[in-house]
């Protein structure tokens, strides 16, 4: 009974939803504030009825209740009751709602913070916002239905995924969600805009903190789902460029893009048109995103079991909503006014480098991503496009950029001294060739690309801090006046230095991972040692255990340094009873930013184990450097500016160029 | 510069910039892709020792030789024909006879032999890497799946 409840909230939400879709619109066209009035009830009315129906889903995981076909493939009555949650979202039909959850959420947040937008296009952004939800909604109705019913009921579930038996799984996909959905309001805004053919920097204003925090959030996800696939897939790897990775990372490069350009036309009304195309195309690529994972139209690690349904389905909402917005900006697009003039050594110049940069970055790995599928298509070849690929494009297209994102925020808008940029940035270039040479000084025999690709990062870390310490005049006024220039200068500048470092500190954990690394494959036996980067471990013994619903065959290592033992370590592999599927369990210690990682492998003849070994220099530095954007993004969007939303105009600029329309 | 010609500049910033990045891509698109293989192909023609190739088939049984410490050999069927694989590591947790694989790798020996370096196996128990599903479908060797697999669960 309660089941049907969730059911029918579902198609309650679907029925209000397309209320929201078209009455708002139509008021907005006819500027009737009754209509558009319809808008803010509504979304909160979606979000109250998806939350109830995601809300009866959960219960029926948290009982067990195997009648619903989901819970019974996906749960099991041992298991620990945060991965009976947990497993709402751990597969296809839970996610979708989940999806759709965060989407609705999104929804009800524009209507309430947005009681300051203009009436029209509150309007418009909601209607276009349900939209979205009206399709997913449908998809899940029509496709994935989580409600749908076995009889009779099975006594016992089949277990959830035993690799998404993980905290990772709590925390990654609901982040990488809230990333890519909250694209969704960047998008209605861009849509609402070209609707009402007119935009200006109210809405780059309304727009940016809504990009910030999906694309925080986002950058959170990913580095989680990297970090969840580094330790629980036990292949050592903390990035393959899978299908399913470059679908999450193509929108962050998109909307790390539309970011910078959002804040060209906030402050300079420039860039209008290039800033909705890059809205459209950011959620474009989140859908693209859900298409592939969701269709299984690619190979991928990632790759579950699929209906070709569903595939045709989100293909059919990808087309709609990507042609009907490309579509829409081809017919209103010339409407927008431009204005801001500058000229190409200037603050917009550098941001326009920067969306370059991020945009062609974009398409290679599009390509990349792609390309093995049209040719299949075409010819009927089946080929992989692996790390090769994505290492001689995307790497010498992003390199340049690391050089020129010190240069930036040193600029100033309409018309920069480079000259002056540069000598501003001596001492970051001069500590990251230092670092550079200590590298090839310490580590000899090191690879000089990569010695200088961590000098690079050091350049970018320093330099992030060099228009904070330019602002507050270190160096030139007194400390204390300094100082205190430096804790009130805008959040949003500390944001910024905070991301750009961050930048710099997953770089250098990059390369230093990919360089500095070592690793070794031996057979085990109890009592022998092994050694790697100055630890010796020993291979102590393996006992049996059986917890909840799996065995496991844990093996006990000791890691020592010289004589003196620093660590103990474990790896097992476990057996889950339920699916008779092994997992690998992967034995992690850090030491200083360094990791050493040990998997365990399959048991000899003799008695012996598999065991491969990894030293992973610096490697948490990558998540670290990820975590540190985020905070950057956090830091800004505390900013007052955008914490109170105001749309008040700041105090124009003097001397505006005559050639700019007025608005 | 006027209002055009810095325009125009931008312009052609950009369209060089995307030049240089589509030169990199048909670059790498010739040189760094892999293609996949049927054991079926590979027998019927050999291709050159430096090419890398996805193998993808079937493990067939009783060929899995666990040799001197960590080097792994078996055979990758589709049914037809076969291919021997050396694969030195730990092979993935799903590794199994009779299951689908894809072995990454070429035939760097020069021989007969196929060396692998990555191996794959299906991620989870219902899915078969879709190249190697694709593979057995044409080959008419698909014996699926999803309705036998939940009788016999049942």
């Amino acid at each position: 009974m309660i089941n049907e409840l969730g059911h029918y909230a579902l198609v309650l939400a679907l029925a209000v939803a397309l209320v929201q879709a078209s009455v708002p619109i139509l008021g907005a066209h006819r500027r009737d504030a009754g209509l558009m009035n319809v808008a803010p009830v509504t979304a909160v009315l979606t979000l109250v009825l998806v939350a109830l129906s995601y809300a009866v889903l959960t219960r029926a995981y948290l009982v067990s209740d195997f009648s619903l076909k989901t819970v019974w493939e996906n749960s099991h009555s041992m298991m620990p009751t945060i991965f009976k949650v947990t497993g709402v979202w751990g597969n296809h039909e839970g996610s979708m709602m989940l999806w759709v959850l965060i989407l609705v959420l999104f929804g009800a947040l524009v209507a309430g913070f947005g009681r300051n937008l203009p009436a029209t296009l509150r309007a418009n952004v909601l209607g276009v916002q349900a939209w979205v939800t009206v399709a997913f909604l449908l998809f899940i109705l029509l496709t994935s239905n989580p409600f749908a019913r076995l009889d009779p009921a099975p006594l016992e579930g089949q277990d959830l995924n035993p690799i998404l038996q993980d905290y990772g799984l709590a925390v990654h996909p609901p982040l990488l969600y809230l990333g890519y959905v909250g694209f969704s309001i960047t998008f209605a805004f861009a849509v609402a805009a070209l609707i009402d053919g007119h935009i200006d920097a109210a809405w780059a204003r309304w727009v940016r903190p809504w990009a910030l925090a999906a694309w925080t959030f986002l950058t959170i996800g990913i580095a989680l789902g990297s970090y969840w696939s580094y330790y629980e897939l036990g292949w050592g790897g903390w990035w393959f460029w899978d299908p399913v990775e470059n679908a999450s990372f193509m929108p962050w490069l998109a909307g790390t893009a539309l970011l910078h350009s959002a804040l060209v036309m906030e402050k300079r009304e420039a860039l209008k048109i290039w800033t909705v195309l890059l809205a459209i195309l950011t959620f474009s690529l989140s859908l693209l995103g859900t298409f592939l994972v969701r269709s299984g139209v690619l190979t991928s690690v990632h790759a579950f079991a699929t209906d070709p349904t569903r595939g045709v389905f989100i293909l059919a909402i990808l087309v709609i909503f990507i042609g009907g917005a490309f579509a829409l900006f081809a017919l209103r697009a010339s409407a927008l006014r431009q204005g801001g003039l500058f000229a190409p050594i200037s603050r917009e110049g550098a941001l326009v480098l920067n969306n370059l940069f991020l945009t062609t970055a974009t398409a290679t790995v599009l390509v990349g991503t792609l390309y093995p599928l049209a040719l299949e298509s075409l010819t009927g070849a089946k080929i992989s496009v692996g790390p090769p690929f994505f290492n001689l494009t995307f790497a010498p297209l992003i390199i340049p950029l690391f050089l020129a994102v010190p240069f930036g925020p040193l600029m100033a808008w309409k018309r920069a001294d480079l000259l002056a940029a540069a000598q501003r940035l001596y001492l970051a270039a001069g500590i990251g060739l230092l670092t550079a040479l200590a590298v090839m000084f310490v580590a000899t025999g090191a690879p000089v690309l990569a010695a200088l690709a961590i000098g690079l990062g050091v350049y970018v870390m320093v330099g992030a801090m060099a228009d904070l310490v330019q602002r507050a005049g270190f160096g030139r006024v007194p400390a204390a006046t300094a100082a205190r220039r430096f804790v009130g200068l805008p959040r949003s500048a500390f944001g910024t230095a905070v991301a750009h470092f961050g930048l710099g500190v997953a770089l250098v954990g990059i390369v230093a991972a990919t360089a500095f690394s070592s690793e070794a494959i031996v057979t085990m036996k109890p009592g022998e040692t092994q050694t790697i980067a100055g630890y010796t471990v020993r291979f102590d013994d393996v006992t049996q255990a059986t917890r909840g619903t799996y065995d496991a065959d844990i093996a006990h290592f000791s890691v020592m340094r010289g004589s003196t033992k620093v660590a103990d370590l474990t790896s097992s592999k476990r057996l889950y009873t339920t699916r008779r599927q092994p997992t690998t369990e992967a034995g992690i210690k850090t030491f200083g930013f360094s990791q050493l990682y040990l998997s365990l492998g399959d048991a000899q003849d003799d008695g012996g184990r598999v065991v491969r070994l990894w030293w992973k220099s610096w490697v948490t530095l990558i998540w670290l450097g990820a975590l540190v954007m985020a905070a950057g993004g956090f830091t800004s969007l505390s900013d007052r500016r955008l914490r109170i939303g105001a749309p008040t105009r700041r105090r124009k600029p003097a001397g505006r160029p005559v050639a700019e329309p007025a608005e | 510069m006027t209002r055009k010609q810095k325009r125009l500049s931008i312009l052609a910033g950009g369209m060089g910039f995307l030049a240089v990045a589509a030169g990199l891509v048909m670059m790498a698109l010739s040189s760094d892709i892999t293609f996949f293989r049927t054991p079926s192909q590979l027998v019927a023609e050999r291709p050159d020792p430096a090419m890398r190739i996805r193998l993808g088939g079937l493990v067939e049984p009783g060929t899995i030789v666990r040799g001197q410490g960590t080097k792994v050999s078996f055979d990758v069927t589709d049914r037809k024909n076969k291919v021997k694989v050396v694969y030195t590591g730990i092979l993935p947790d799903l590794f199994r006879a009779g299951q689908g694989v894809v072995a990454e790798g070429s035939f760097a020996g020069g021989g007969s032999t196929f060396v692998a370096d990555t191996v794959l196996a299906k991620h989870d128990e219902k899915y078969m890497p879709k190249e190697v599903a694709d593979a057995l479908k044409a080959k008419g060797e698909w014996y699926g799946d999803t309705a036998d697999e939940k009788t016999a669960r049942k």
